[in-house]
């Protein structure tokens, strides 16, 4: 496969590998105290479990997995909602395969589904607005989620309904900024994150220059990254040779898919489309300012709340589980009590275990029963490496 | 059968004249053989002719309920003849003889049926197998889902040959007959109107012909039909029978590239989606070469490839592209439900 | 969610303007070219295209993939003469 298998190369892995850990050497970082590498995107998460670049790091660096799934930190009121809507008996409601098991507090879609809601799974919302047109005498909701990447796509759907004048086609805006998303992260007192490594399909829509804040404000480099094992890896020297310069700038790794001023295209429908306003709540992070995602006035009218006023819901996350922790990168999933028992995939208490990008569904998948020997060995390992 | 509008109608399962009309006309003229031309209620087959085969009956039944009942590479029908003739072939056996169970919803279009049943005897008749005994039922609309059909089978296992997974032993090889995923690929499509012009058929066949000349070579321990849950399901099965582990090598895996795109599209494994004419070999490292060399020789086979070997520790996992081994689960829900 | 996947644009959709056929590993899928077609859009096809949930989102640029792996292949021929100067008789 073109453009992806040449960026698996085994061999300029090792070559990468071996760099590294030449270069991680010189760091001020310890095994026992790492360098804290951040990923805000489920795309990099699983790509890391999947081939097991975290194993292949050196111990004076460490990713953590931080709010980068859209569906994760969605409030779980909002999924109540959702299946409100869906449950008039005119509804199609429209959803990313993602979205299906996130558990509401009166369930999720997939229950609702099962009590008789007409759900049904797209791959796009292109394909919600053909259900719309092949069903004049439905109404077709479609749940719009996602961070910069998938906005643009909203909102080009958007403004073919306009186009087209569909009366009987809406959206329920779930969307939310990546950047609002960061600065709170940061702005939180006992989260230590040394370095970004930034989701590069998002910065192919934004481009670079919204991720200058974080070096400016915050001290903290940045690299966009690709997806690919030799991506990220890139990606991690870039950051180490920033560590070692001490140099503090965004980096473009991933130049062949993220031109420096983003989709300039995709920027312009999303300013015709949404307004970011206002602050929300959003799990793991709480109130977030000016973060909030809703359409301009022109486009009110595809508004599914405003169409069908299902009612607020504020729900609390359980107290046992430790979603918001794992959300922030202060606790691995396998460190939340409930993680595989009273939490799985097929019967998940949050939503990270269910998205498709959810560190904990991630972990499940890979790390499953492997994270308990896994920890006794590393801690084993690390003491060894201070004791050098 | 010109019958473009005629369809299944409750009278068909009564019985009565209607259901005896559909019967000869449809069915006893398509799988046509001696046992079933005695018209009596059940087959009688000669048990000295069986026990001249070999000293085990291989015994088998699989129902199929698959949506959609018509899709590249095949139908409903030739899926429930190559399943059942597969569950027999890999014990070593010759299958011979069938059964089959029809249920039809009422407004089924006769002539999907005349073509189903058109593809069961074309593929019996291909791979040897007698189709000897069935029954017809029909349901109200609703009560079922256009057709399901289920087939029992029998066939001889010879003397000689004692494939179980009960044989393996760390160190074997895991041979896999050919690409990954075809039939899953190929229904996902379809099913969820993904659109794509995908190029990609349901392997659908009966696997009996190719496993044949194993039966006379020596280090073959076991052998599955991979068909819902993929090839990972019998990894995980064979893990389980043997109390062995299996470590599979990533690289390895002969996958399609229309297959492979389907699944970095939407972010699925091809080890998980469903083959309908795929098996997984274990033998010992010494027939390795042997084997292999057997398969390819085959049209079904020619893609065959050694996937991994068996290990001490009980667990199965996947070495991947950059060297590293990770657990493989198995998925905790069937990610295409009704595949088979 | 995140997935993109690169794929080459074949050819234009017949009837939809703002569609066209791209090809990923040999099968075709239909994709939304309107986030990337700035001037006409026939100059698109046999450019590589990186796609997500129908869409043509960002334009691939193969000097760039080109040059990412030269660097990589570069780094591979210096720590080899360092493996070399290094080792010489040692095995790695």
């Amino acid at each position: 496969m073109r453009f992806v298998d040449e960026f698996r190369d085994p061999q300029l892995a090792k070559t990468l590998i071996e760099r590294l850990h030449q270069r991680a050497a010189l760091l001020p970082y310890t095994a026992k105290k790492p360098m804290q590498i951040m990923e805000v995107c489920g795309g990099h998460t699983h790509a890391i479990f999947k081939f097991g670049l975290d194993k292949l790091l050196p111990p004076q660096l460490e990713f953590i997995h931080g709010p980068g799934c859209p569906v994760c930190v969605l409030p779980m009121g909002r999924i109540d909602a959702c299946c409100e809507i869906a449950a008039h008996p005119e509804v199609i409601f429209c959803t990313f395969g993602d979205a299906l098991r996130v558990p509401g507090k009166q369930g999720s879609l997939i229950q609702a589904r099962e009590r008789g809601a007409d759900i049904r799974v797209v791959y796009s919302p292109l394909d919600a607005l053909k259900l719309a047109r092949e069903n004049p005498e439905r109404q077709v909701v479609f749940f719009a989620l996602g961070f910069e990447t998938t906005m643009p796509v909203t909102a080009v759907t958007l403004q073919q309904a306009r186009r087209e004048g569909l009366t009987n086609f809406s959206v329920f805006c779930q969307h939310i900024s990546l950047m609002p998303t960061l600065r709170s992260l940061l702005s939180q007192d006992d989260v230590r994150i040394d370095a970004f490594l930034a989701p590069g399909h998002v910065s192919m829509i934004t481009g670079i220059t919204p991720y200058h804040f974080i070096n400016e404000e915050f001290g903290k480099p940045l690299v966009i990254s690709g997806f690919e094992p030799l991506d990220m890896l890139q990606s991690v020297l870039m950051l180490v040779e920033q560590v070692c310069d001490s140099t503090c700038k965004t980096e473009n790794q991933y130049r062949r898919v993220v031109p420096e001023e983003g989709n300039l295209l995709a920027q312009k429908a999303m300013n015709e489309v949404f307004i970011l306003a206002g602050s929300s709540e959003w799990r793991g992070l709480g109130l977030i300012e000016e973060s909030g995602i809703s359409l301009t006035k022109e486009y009110e009218g595809f508004d599914a709340e405003r169409r069908f006023s299902p009612q607020a819901q504020s729900v609390a996350d359980d107290p046992r589980s430790r979603c918001g922790e794992v959300l922030t990168g202060r606790c691995k999933p396998h460190e939340c009590p409930l993680f595989g028992s009273g939490c799985t995939p097929h019967n998940a208490f949050g939503a990270l275990m269910v998205s498709s990008e959810g560190a904990c569904a991630a972990w499940y998948q890979y790390r499953h029963q492997e994270a308990a020997s896994a920890e006794s060995e590393s801690s084993q390992q690390k003491v060894g490496q201070d004791e050098r | 059968m010109n019958a473009s509008k005629k369809v299944i109608t409750m009278a068909h399962g009564s019985g009565g004249r209607a259901m005896q009309q559909i019967i000869e006309h449809m069915f006893l003229s398509a799988f046509d053989n001696p046992w079933l031309n005695e018209r009596e209620d059940g087959a009688r087959l000669s048990l000295a002719s069986l026990s001249a085969q070999g000293d085990r009956l291989a015994f088998t039944t699989d129902s199929y309920v698959i949506d959609p009942i018509f899709f590249p590479g095949g139908n409903i029908g030739k899926l429930a003849v190559c399943g059942t003739a597969n569950d027999l072939a890999v014990s070593g056996a010759t299958p011979a003889y069938l059964s089959c169970g029809f249920i039809l919803e009422e407004g089924l279009p006769l002539d999907d049926l005349q073509q189903i049943v058109s593809a069961m005897a074309q593929t019996a008749r291909d791979a040897g197998i007698a189709i000897v005994t069935g029954d017809t039922k029909v349901v109200q609309r609703g009560a079922a889902d256009k057709i399901f059909i289920n087939t029992a089978g029998i066939g001889v296992i010879p003397t000689t040959v004692n494939w179980a997974a009960s044989t393996i032993q760390a160190g074997d090889k895991v041979i896999v007959s050919g690409t990954l995923g075809d039939h899953g690929a190929a229904i996902l499509n379809l099913r969820e109107n993904l659109g794509m012009d995908l190029g990609v058929e349901s392997d659908c066949a009966v696997l009996a012909p190719m496993i044949a000349p194993l039966r006379e070579q020596a280090g073959v321990h076991a052998l599955r039909d991979a068909t819902r849950g993929g090839v990972n399901a019998i990894l995980h099965e064979f893990s389980a029978a043997s109390g062995l582990g299996i470590c599979i090598d990533e690289n390895s895996l002969p996958v399609k590239s229309a297959v492979r795109g389907i699944c970095e599209l939407l972010g699925l494994e091809p080890l998980n989606f469903a083959n309908e004419g795929k098996m997984v070999v274990v033998v010992s490292a010494e027939a390795e070469e042997q084997v292999l060399k057997l398969l390819r020789s085959h049209p079904l086979g020619v893609d065959a490839a050694t996937i991994g070997e068996v290990t001490e520790d009980p667990q199965v996992c996947l070495r991947g592209a950059l060297g590293i081994s990770r657990q493989l689960m198995l998925p905790h829900a069937e990610p295409l439900p009704r595949i088979c | 969610m995140c997935i993109g996947i690169p794929g080459q644009i074949v050819a234009l959709h017949e009837q939809q303007p703002d569609h066209a056929w791209a090809e990923v590993c040999g099968l075709r899928r239909e994709v939304n070219i309107a986030l990337v077609s700035e001037g006409s859009p026939e100059t698109l096809i046999g450019c590589w295209v990186l796609i997500h949930v129908g869409f043509a989102l960002s334009k691939l640029d193969e000097q760039e993939a080109l040059e990412t792996l030269a660097a990589l292949h570069a780094m591979e021929e210096v720590e080899a003469d360092v493996a070399l100067f290094l080792g010489a008789g040692e095995a790695r």
